[in-house]
This record gives C-alpha cells, structure tokens and sequence, in this order.
C-alpha cells in the first residue's frame, strides 16, 4: 500500500536540500518504525517519491511525499509516531491511504501528478522595495499585462517564454490556509500567487518576482524575499491533456480546464 | 524558532549550509542560563569529518549527562565561509545555541591527526581567542587538548592551556568539578591550571621547562611548580562494558563520512605491530560485553535511524565474541533493510560467509593489509600475516565469486631494500595468478587486484620511534620503482597501483616527533594562508619549507635523524604503561627479524599490566 504525507518544511531546516530531505524521511520513517517496504537487493532502499522538491531557503506547509508500506495500524498512530520523531523544521499535517492501482492503469505519482501550487512571498526585513499601497497597486497592472515574458534559464539555455497563462492568481489577502509554519516579516509587504507546477510547466514564484521587479524598474535582490509553499495540486479537470499538449494549447490561446484539488485529497481511500 | 549565528544570505551562498545550522537529531538542547559550565567540544576539520569522529559523541553524551554542563559543538568553517566570517567580523559559533565559542567556559579540541594542526589555529582566531595560551587572559575559554595526537603535544603545546591524555571517560568530572570549585572560590584562570595538573592525566605545559643540549636534542624536562608531577600518566576505561556510550547518537542532515552507527567492540589490539602508534597506546586490549553490545546495537538503530551498523575496533577479527555477535547483528537487522559493514576483517572462513550474506560480492572487494611486500619485511615489522594465509583466503574468495582485492603496503619501513618493494609487486601478481587457475567458465570475468602504498611515518610510543624516516626524494625513488616492478608483472593488466602524496607524510612526520620549537613556524604557516593541510587542495607545501627555514629548522633534524638509544625524547613524560624499555627491546628484536608472539599467545612484558586491565588480567 501506498501512504501520502503532507509535510511542513520550516525553520532552520529550510537550508536542508532535497536529496538531504529523503535522507531524512528514510531515517525518520525507520524511528518512527512504520513498517516500510524495501526494494530487493543487497542495498535495499525505501520506496517513496517526493512530489515537487523544494529549493534550499524556500519554507512550506504542503510538501508531499508518497511512501510504500507493507501494512498500517491507522493513519492517525502513523502520523503521530512521525511526528514523535521529527526534529524542529519538519511536521506531518495529513497522511491518507492511497487507492489501489487499477490494472492496466499507469501508475500515478505525487510527482506526476502535480499541477500548481500556492506561494506565499514576503520581503524580508532589512531589504527596501516600495511602500504597502503602491506594492498592490504595482503588482496587479503588472499581472494584469497582456503578456509577462520572462527569460527562463534551463540547465542547457536560455529562452524567452510568456508566463502569464500560468500564473493562475494572484491575491493580497491570507485566505485561511498554509501559513501555520511561514515566517513573518516586518514590512509586511507580501503577495500570494498560484503557479503552473510540474515536470513540464514549472514556474518558479522567484521567476515571478524577478519580472515583477523588472517591470518596477528595480533591481532584483537575489535574496530579497521570502517564498513559502503553502499548498500542492492536481487537475481533476477532464481534459486528458498531458503538460506538453497543455504548453501548445495554452500558445495557441486556447483556456484550459482546471479543477484543482490539494494532492492529499487525490485518488485516496474514502 | 532558533536564531542562527548566520544570515540567510550568507547560509544561501555557501555550499552546504547544513554544516552549520544544527538542529541535527538527538541534539542536546537545554537552557544555557541553568547551567554552570558551558564546554564547547570541537574537531577541527570540516563538518563531515568531524560528525564521523565516535570519541567526540562519546564525550558529548557523556558531558550532557551532568545537569550543571552542556556541551555543544564546533567544527571548521569550510573555505567559502571563513573569508565571509573575517570579512563581517562574524565570531566563530557553536552549533545548538549558535554563541560565539568565546562565551563558553571550556574549548575542547580532539587532536586525530598532525595535519589538522593549522585548523585548531584557524578555530581560535575566528573565535577570537589569543592563538597563544600566554595570551590568554580571564575573559578566554580554558582550551583543552584530547585524542591521539597528545601523545605528542609538544608541538602545539604553546596553543594549549592543558591537554587530557588518554581515554576521556574516567577523570573529566574531576576536571569539570574542579572548574566549579575554582570559580567559586573566584580563583583565576592560572589558580585552576596549576589546581588541575595535580589530576592523573593532566598536562599544563605552561607548568614545565625544557632545555635543550647544544646537538639539539632534549636535555631536560622538569616541572616549574610543585603540583606538576614529573610524569603525566595516561587515563584509561578499566571495565569498558560499564561505561558511557552515546545510545543517542546524533544524525546530520548532509551525509557525514560515517553515516551509520558506530559500534566499538573493544579497545586496544593484541597484535603489536610495530609501525603501530594504536597498538600501543590502547593497551591493554579490553573487549566490551557481548550483552552490552547487542543492547547498544538495537538502541542506536532505534533511536538514528541509520541504516548501516559498523563494528570498530583495530582489529575485529580478535574480539573473542564476533560470530555470535555478528550473526546476532544479521539476524536482528537483515530483514529491516540494516546493512552491516565489517571492516578490519582477517579472511577466513567466517568472514567470507558473514561477507556474502551482508555484500553484494559483485561489487565488493576483500581487503588484506600485508603493510610489506616480503616476509623478511614483515617479521621486521610484526605483522602475523605470511603469503600463504594472503593467498588462501584470495583464493577461497575468488571461489566464492569475489574478484576485487584491495591491498595496503607501506614504503619507506626501517630496513627496507628494494626486493623487499618488488615484494609488494610480485604478491599482486601471485594474486592475480591465482585467480586465473580457476577455469575460465567459472570466473567471473576478470580479477581486480588494487594496491596501494603509504609511507611510512614512525610515531612516539611505538618501537620505531628511534628510526630514521626516508627523504621526500627516497620517497618518490621508492614509489617509482615500485611502478616500474609493477609493469612488469605478467598479469599487469589486473593490478592497479594508487600512491599517497610524499609532502604532506614529511610534514606529519615532523610533527609527530616534533618538539615545542615548532609551534612559531606553525603559526607562521597558519598566518600566510596554510589551513586544510590535511586536503591535498589547500596543502601548500612551499610555504611550509619557507617558514621552517625562516625559523631555523631542520626538518632532516626531526625526521630522518637515527635517535640515541638513550635520547630524551618531548614525549617522554608521558607514561601510557608500556615502557620505554619494551619498545627499545622492540626495536632490537625488529632489526634482527625476530617476531614477538602476539598477547594472546603469551605476555611479553610490555608493561600496560600496570593498568589491572583487559587481556592482562585474564
């Protein structure tokens, strides 16, 4: 069986990357002694995917990750006994059974299932941009803009590529939800914002800010602000479309169907 | 949420900032205001190294065991950050509570090995603390040395308030109780050194005088104050089943060199092999309960998580208990997905089963360490180990499906002629040529043989401490030619040769026979930019050849100057049990090829029975 985990990444540990992470879950996983499976071999491993990993610096209330045990006591005994063995910075905050595979159904996971998720971005203290007022007045006439092209740099090159189909919102009010392990700053100035998130489609909330400083005719400081992921999606929407079919459809101007849901809530045991 | 020492900035743009955040787990945290003493424990090298180092983990438990202490932690600051640091004027920290180091009462560096000498230099001035204990003043941490390399403190005894000599476990509440009294009293900081020399194992330099004869060499020794006794004897854990151990250990984040628990089967070695510094300073060999270690195995699998256990000990094959406790081990953690790693294995039966059940003998390689190439060479050096039993246990491995065999030689051993090196090519050939007896259907492909050598360095307290160590130059010509016997080997083609870097091996043999007229040059060194000696990236050797010139020193005068039978050497004051006596006899018998039987096989009167302890008492 599968277990999804809904994790929080905050505090210090926000200087802990990726790899270091799983690490960290294959240790914690064996304290906590849920009843894992290993893959066979002479160097057996845990069976788990992440399903979007998170930058080094960046915090987050909705990280998931989904791992393969043999057999479960209940979610609720899972949850706590991982919570018993997490050290500050990392917190579980929902864990769900995920349904049984169907034969002949490709295997879906947390990672491939990934659709957007949700930013929170707040400028950190010591850092200067402009006063509360004329930051939303700015921010929305630039995400209002017909087109917000931004230069995406891959590992390989540099193109330039319109992001504003995928950003999906933007908004200036908490709304309830994934901010419990966000830190706060002093000026007060922050922005949340839905982004396209996936293997294909991934934008990065710094790619938003980078242009958004752009268009504000500011320099944009590398470690100005601070981007906390507040929650993860998958599409439900019947569009059957994979990201690429999505990238051309969306550069033929064509909408696209999105029906959003959290990732803990997809394709789990009722 | 705990405030770190460094900014985001500064942690975003350095590699690895795991290093220095803590908050690793099984961290000891507490309240630093409802303690008395505060000790900071460090290793001075990068945080990987350090994380890996079992004694450091044992004194951390250990210290935090006292309600009136804590210990935290330090390591060196990697070579991004220590420029960011003296350029922000950002004091060295430690990691729990990120407070400068300079707020702490105690400063406690383990010394593992001579080239981390530069990096204690670095942690003192990025703390801020005086480089020279003279300079010190009431407001400065006490520092504190411990671990192998006090066995010859001399060299950075002028950096040092004190050093611990010997095992940590059996007078460090003495000193730490010490401390409380003194600072009640309102004693000084000198009130105290001169108030803890009076502890078994503890040295305050600053409490003796040396002299030196017009040859250079060491006229006297003596104490300057009545509490300093005339000779510092070592500490050492009686009963190793009923003593500390971290059954917490901690967990870091980012891979250490040792990322799995550690599980010290015993302490000491019954071999006495004679290059051997170990062998000697940990006798008498004292093995750890059976019952003891397996509750400790379970425990610290329980409580890290890790999933790899690794027994330790110079020289597992003796602890008298090792299959039951390793098919223990198996049997408790194989189906757990705990791998269980075995080094320091003599091959035999035994091992090659535990090895294919724990191993993927595909991949993995035995390991013999023969350290010469002949066996006139190793009767020399009272290694027990002949051709025969090599290549038996080669070959009852290559039939059991192993291909790779990894072998460890040293150049440079006193009496060493050149067929003694071509030794160590023909045994790699012998090797391989066995391997190829096996019909060609039933091998598995071709056979690895690797080599490699290091040189030799002879260490204080071990029978060559009187020999002349080899030139850099002789080094090199030995090496060469070794590289040259190793091509022609008929089966050249399955063997490999790796060698280690000649420069940095000069340098630690000056210091590890060194004296206190080294400590200004290695200061001077630290000042002109050398520090990671030990990483052949940042080892700048033409500094070091300048600075010790500017001194006036004579490295030929350390290192491949013969000693007197009767010289008084810096480490003499040191009394570990065995005797001075025992190592010159060693030394004799060496250079008439006579072998000493093993302890097992019979006492040979070396002297660590003075301890009451382990194999002495049996």
């Amino acid at each position: 069986m599968v277990v999804r985990i809904k994790f929080a990444k905050y505090s210090v540990v926000k200087f802990i990357g990726h790899l270091d992470v799983m690490r960290y879950f294959q240790k914690a996983n064996r304290r906590a002694k849920l009843d894992v499976a290993y893959s066979a071999g002479f160097n057996p491993h845990q069976i788990m995917s992440f399903a979007a990993p998170l930058g080094v610096g960046l915090t987050s209330d909705a990280e998931y990750v989904d791992i393969e045990l043999n057999s479960i006591t209940s979610k609720e005994e899972a949850m706590a006994a991982l919570n018993e063995h997490m050290n500050e910075g990392f917190y579980i905050n929902g864990l769900e059974i995920l349904k049984e595979r169907e034969e002949n159904v490709k295997k879906e996971t947390a990672m491939s299932q990934m659709a957007a998720a949700d930013y929170m971005v707040s400028l950190k203290d010591g850092y200067e941009l402009v006063d509360m007022e004329t930051f939303k007045k700015k921010f929305m006439e630039f995400y209002e803009q017909e087109k917000i092209v931004v230069l995406k740099r891959t590992k390989k090159s540099e193109r330039e590529m319109d992001i504003k189909k995928f950003i999906y919102d933007v908004w200036f009010e908490e709304r309830g939800y994934g901010v419990e392990h966000a830190d706060t700053y002093e000026s007060g100035i922050k922005v949340y914002m839905q982004l396209a998130t996936g293997s294909v489609i991934n934008i990065k909330p710094d790619l938003v800010m980078e242009a958004f400083c752009k268009f504000l005719g500011k320099e944009y400081q590398e470690f100005a602000f601070q981007y906390h992921r507040m929650e993860c999606y998958g599409n439900i929407a019947d569009n059957k479309m994979s990201q690429e079919e999505m990238i051309a459809a969306v550069e033929r101007g064509e909408d696209i169907k999105r029906e959003l849901v959290p990732l803990l809530k997809m394709g789990i045991q009722g | 949420m705990r405030k770190l020492a460094l900014s985001d900035e500064i942690l975003l743009t350095i590699d690895k900032p795991a290093r220095y955040i803590g908050n690793e787990v099984n961290m000891v945290v507490k309240d630093k205001n409802k303690v008395d003493i505060r000790f900071c424990m460090c290793f001075p090298d990068v945080y990987e190294v350090g994380m890996s180092h079992l004694g450091i983990q044992i004194l951390y438990d250990m210290f935090n065991q006292r309600e009136d202490t804590y210990c935290e932690r330090v390591y060196s600051p990697w070579m991004d950050l220590d420029p960011i640091m003296r350029e922000k004027n950002i004091p060295l920290f430690a990691l729990e509570t990120q407070d400068p180091i300079k707020d702490f009462d105690f400063l406690g560096i383990t010394l593992q090995y001579e080239m981390c000498y530069t990096n204690i230099l670095q942690v003192l001035d990025l703390s801020g603390i005086p480089i020279f204990a003279k300079d010190r003043t009431e407001e400065d941490p006490i520092v504190i040395g411990g671990g192998p390399c006090t066995y010859n403190p001399e060299p950075i005894a002028d950096f040092f308030d004190c050093f611990y000599i010997g095992e940590g476990e059996t007078v460090y509440d003495q000193v730490l109780d010490a401390y409380k009294a003194n600072k009640a009293a309102g004693g000084s900081r000198q009130d105290y050194l001169e108030k803890i020399a009076q502890i078994e194992g503890i040295y305050v330099p600053s409490l003796y005088d040396v002299t030196y004869k017009e040859d250079g060499t060491i006229e006297s020794m003596v104490p300057n104050h009545p509490n300093a006794p005339a000779t510092v004897k070592k500490q050492m854990v009686k009963d190793v089943s009923n003593t500390f151990y971290p059954r917490k250990p901690l967990v870091p984040y980012i891979k250490a060199i040792q990322d799995r628990v550690v599980l010290e089967i015993q302490r000491g070695c019954i071999r006495g092999c004679r290059f051997c510094q170990a062998g000697m300073l940990y006798r008498p060999t004292r093995q750890r309960d059976l019952d003891f270690l397996k509750d400790l195995a379970i425990e610290m699998i329980n409580s890290t998580g890790h999933e790899e256990i690794s027994l330790s000990s110079l020289s597992s094959s003796d602890y008298d208990h090792l299959q039951e406790l390793v098919y223990f081990l198996i049997d408790e953690f194989k189906k757990n997905g705990v791998n269980i790693s075995l080094p320091s294995l003599r091959i035999d039966a035994f091992a090659l089963d535990v090895m294919s059940k724990v191993q993927d003998i595909k991949k993995s390689s035995l390991t013999f360490a023969p350290e010469a190439g002949s066996q006139r060479l190793r009767d020399v050096i009272n290694k027990g180990l002949t051709e025969e039993v090599i290549l038996k246990g080669a070959m009852d491995a290559f039939q059991s499906g192993w291909n790779k065999v990894k072998l460890y030689f040293m150049l440079g051993l006193p009496t060493e002629t050149e067929e003694d090196i071509e030794g160590i090519a023909l045994l790699s050939n012998e090797i391989a040529k066995e391997y190829y007896t096996i019909p060609k259907e039933e091998r598995n492909g071709k056979c690895q043989i690797t080599a490699s050598t290091s040189f030799f360095v002879p260490k204080p307290f071990t029978p060559f401490q009187w020999a002349r160590m080899v030139t850099s130059d002789e080094f090199r010509q030995k090496q060469r030619f070794l590289n040259n016997k190793m091509k022609e080997q008929l089966n050249y083609k399955s063997i490999r040769y790796h060698w280690h870097d000649a420069d940095t091996t000069i340098l630690e043999g000056l210091f590890a026979r060194g004296d206190r007229r080294l400590a200004k040059s290695i200061y001077d060194a630290y000042k002109r930019g050398c520090v990671y000696d030990a990483w052949s990236e940042y080892f700048k050797n033409d500094v070091w050849m300048q600075v010790f010139e500017e001194n006036g020193i004579d490295i030929d005068f350390y290192t491949t100057r013969e000693r007197y039978e009767d010289e008084i050497f810096p480490w003499d004051f040191i009394d570990i049990g065995v005797t001075k006596k025992f190592l010159l006899r060693e030394y004799q018998k060496a250079k008439n090829e006579t072998i000493t039987k093993n302890c097992k096989q019979g006492c040979s009167g070396c002297g660590a029975a003075a301890f009451e302890a382990g194999i002495c008492i049996r």
